[in-house]
């Protein structure tokens, strides 16, 4: 489904990714884990097609696809997913608006018709409700006055709303309590699917006793340098990253 | 007599003086009219149109601009009267309309029937022919300084209305005062307009400028208004003549203690726009607010002027204007807040924001407060820049295409003034006209 091969990265003529590989099949979870700073975020970004990213080596295909050439909202068409770390707030833009303009986007691409207003409630007051997201907050602007872990929780809301076919989710357990943790561990869980992929960014073992991934992969100044099962996350948590990077050294 | 010490004069000064000389004789009004106009042509004949040397008209050099004087339009035949009709207004309902055609109030075209209790409204053409007590108090708001548009059009001063909202009376239904250009050849509208709320009375009132967009019109309105004691006034205002036009309009206020005024301005259309807008603050306790949405693109320039004096203690005032420019358009904004020595616990606050959307766009704003008193609170802000790319950026992972995604976004930032509309109708019918400008932007990549 995803593939990426030896890919070099520069942020600001920085070297970020250096030979950076992964290859994620059909309803596959890979956990990437790793140091601040090691390019984590980097990674998810330049999936999602963010500007300011220069690829200078490698290749990303995506369903057999180069997608580097690709718009990111072309890319999110394709059903790529990014779960920001920090979302954006948008003043101004009504959440209800926001929602719907990109579901009737995406739906557009992917030659459906567009949801009727009814409909369109229905669904987003379904989904909202499982997420444990407030109505009153949807009659607000995108993400203004909301909480840290609100911003996360609407981040999994428009990711199940658009039920992409590659889900991104950078660092979405940081700034969530316990038990919203679990709600929205349970709300990725629900989206997991033979032919859907995930790749879940985080530093703590807690979200991968939710979310259990297929691959954990450990990342240390721009590349790959651990891979495992689910075990892997379990060492982490005991003896630190340092150990790790030193023996793949 | 001297001739060298004369100015020189263009040809549309030239054009102006010749006309003024033809029509005075046949303008209607008693002699202390015919007075007030000459005072005024004489006024306008010294100073000459404004250039980028008078301070207020730095950025509208209205002596390049206006190269040829068009004509007088003079009453519009059966043909512009027909077209007049045609033009679209604004679909809000249960709105009183009257119609000016070129400048001439037009009965056929404007809703006279059933007139709450306390309002009146006349043709200034007739009240100045029957000396109206309403027409006496035309020309009695002056700007501090000469304001060489505003002397034309008190020069020219011909038809228009009257609008009086007796004392106490509160008016449900808005007043839509239309001025609209209909013709195929260029000409110049004037139109003079008074309105008077009375104590305690309350009111929503609409202007809207509209005509062709092929044929280069030149429009002068000035509206004089006088808010007295505790009255309610909601004034909104949509400026979308055609695209080749000249618009130039005075907005002349003063307010009486405890009274409050709501404004809010659409700018969207003209080739060349001037609106200025003039408010005295006369008495303690009033409120303002101020809100405008400037929507430019190709060539377009559209120059919005405010002076806000405070003259006494204890009012409050706020300032919210937004420009989106697009092409090379230019968007000028000068706002002054003038504190006056008496005007203590003046609370005044302006922002100016300018959203440039294309390189060759210019943003030229700027705030000014004079403040003469100690016990205040004033500030102001001016901010302009392009379109925030992460916000951009998040939309688009969204799924949204880019001109969607900064359609979002340009209604976000323009939707900071038009909110402050408290009509429900006609916020939406604003934001709505605003929201065809944006359609259009998208349709054209
Ligand atoms: N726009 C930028 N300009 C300069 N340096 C950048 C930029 N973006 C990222 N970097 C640098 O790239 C490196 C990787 O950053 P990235 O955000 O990908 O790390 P991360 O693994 O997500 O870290 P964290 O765990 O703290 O979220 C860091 O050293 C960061 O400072
Ligand atoms: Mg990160």
């Amino acid at each position: 489904m995803l593939e990426i091969k030896n890919l070099h990265v520069e942020v600001a003529d920085r070297k970020i990714l250096q030979g950076f590989n992964l290859k994620v099949g059909p309803g596959q979870v890979h956990a990437i884990m790793g140091p601040n700073g090691s390019g984590k975020s980097t990674l998810a970004y330049m999936l999602a097609g963010k500007p300011g990213y220069r690829i200078t080596d490698g290749s990303v295909t995506f369903d057999g696809e180069d997608i580097l050439e690709l718009a990111p909202d072309e890319r999110a068409a394709k059903g790529i997913f990014l779960a920001f770390q920090y979302p954006m707030e948008i003043p101004g833009v009504a959440s209800m608006v926001f929602l719907r303009t990109a579901l009737n986007a995406v739906r557009k691409r992917r030659g459906e018709p567009e949801l009727s207003t009814p409909d369109f409630l229905r669904l987003v007051r379904e989904k909202a409700k499982d997420l444990g997201i407030d109505q009153e907050m949807l009659k607000r602007a995108v993400n203004v006055g909301f909480s840290g872990g609100e911003k996360k929780r609407n981040e999994i809301l428009q990711m199940s709303l658009l039920e992409p076919k590659l889900c991104v989710l950078d660092e979405t357990d940081s700034g969530l309590d316990i038990d919203a943790l679990k709600v929205v561990a349970d709300g990725v869980n629900r989206l997991r699917s033979p032919s859907r992929s995930m790749i879940v960014i985080t530093h703590y073992q807690r979200l991968l006793d939710y979310i259990v991934p297929d691959f954990v992969h450990v990342m240390a100044k721009g590349r790959i340098v651990r891979c495992g099962g689910p075990d892997l996350a379990r060492e982490l948590e005991e003896r630190g990253y340092a150990a790790i990077e030193a023996e793949a050294a | 007599m001297n001739a060298d010490i004369r100015p020189i004069r263009t040809a549309a000064e030239q054009a102006l003086a010749t006309a003024y000389e033809d029509t005075k004789s046949r303008l209607p009004g008693g002699p202390e009219i015919a007075r007030l106009r000459d005072r005024a042509f004489s006024a306008f004949a010294d100073s000459g149109l404004p250039t980028r040397r008078v301070e207020e008209w730095k950025y509208t050099d209205l002596r390049t601009l206006l190269r040829e004087a068009a004509p007088l339009a003079g009453p519009p035949d059966a043909g512009a009267i027909a077209r007049a009709k045609e033009t679209v207004s604004l679909p809000v309902p249960n709105l009183r309309q009257i119609t000016l055609v070129n400048g001439s109030f037009v009965p056929e075209l404007s809703d006279l029937g059933d007139l709450e209790k306390k309002l009146t409204i006349l043709p200034l053409a007739r009240a100045l022919a029957e000396k109206h007590p309403l027409a006496g108090m035309i020309g009695k708001l002056r700007p501090e300084t000469h304001n060489a548009t505003l002397a034309l059009n008190t020069a020219f001063l011909n038809d228009g209305v009257l609008i009086e909202v007796g004392e106490g009376a509160v008016l449900e239904r808005p007043i839509y005062l239309r001025h609209v250009f209909a013709g195929g050849t260029v000409a110049a509208a004037f139109a003079r307009s008074l309105v008077v709320l009375g104590r305690a009375a309350a009111a929503t009132l609409v202007e809207s400028f509209e005509g062709p967009a092929e044929v280069a019109y030149q429009r002068n309105a000035v509206t004089e208004l006088h808010v007295a004691d505790r009255a309610n006034l909601s004034f909104v205002r949509l400026q979308a003549e055609g695209e080749s036009a000249l618009h130039i309009s005075s907005l002349l206020t003063e307010i009486a203690g405890g009274a409050e005024l709501s404004f809010a301005a659409l700018t969207l259309g003209a080739a060349v726009s001037r609106q200025n807008v003039s408010l005295h603050l006369a008495g303690e306790h009033t409120q303002i607010n101020l809100a405008g949405a400037t929507l430019l693109r190709g060539r377009q320039h559209a120059d919005n002027t405010l002076v806000l004096d405070h003259a006494v203690p204890n009012c409050t005032s706020r300032v919210t204007f937004r420009s989106v420019l697009d092409d090379t358009s230019r968007g000028v904004v000068q706002g002054r807040i003038v504190v006056r020595p008496d005007a203590q616990k003046t609370d005044a606050r302006m922002s100016l924001g300018s959203l440039l959307l294309a390189e060759g766009a210019e943003a030229d704003q700027k705030p000014e407060l004079e403040i003469f008193a100690d016990d205040v609170q004033c500030a102001h802000g001016a901010t302009s820049g392009a379109l925030d790319e992460q916000l951009l950026f998040y939309l688009l992972a969204r799924g949204i295409p880019r001109k969607q995604a900064e359609a979002l976004l340009i209604q976000a930032f323009f939707g900071a003034a038009l909110e402050q509309v408290r009509h429900e109708g006609l916020r939406e019918a604003l934001i709505d006209r605003a929201g065809k400008w944006l359609e259009l932007r998208e349709r054209a990549s």
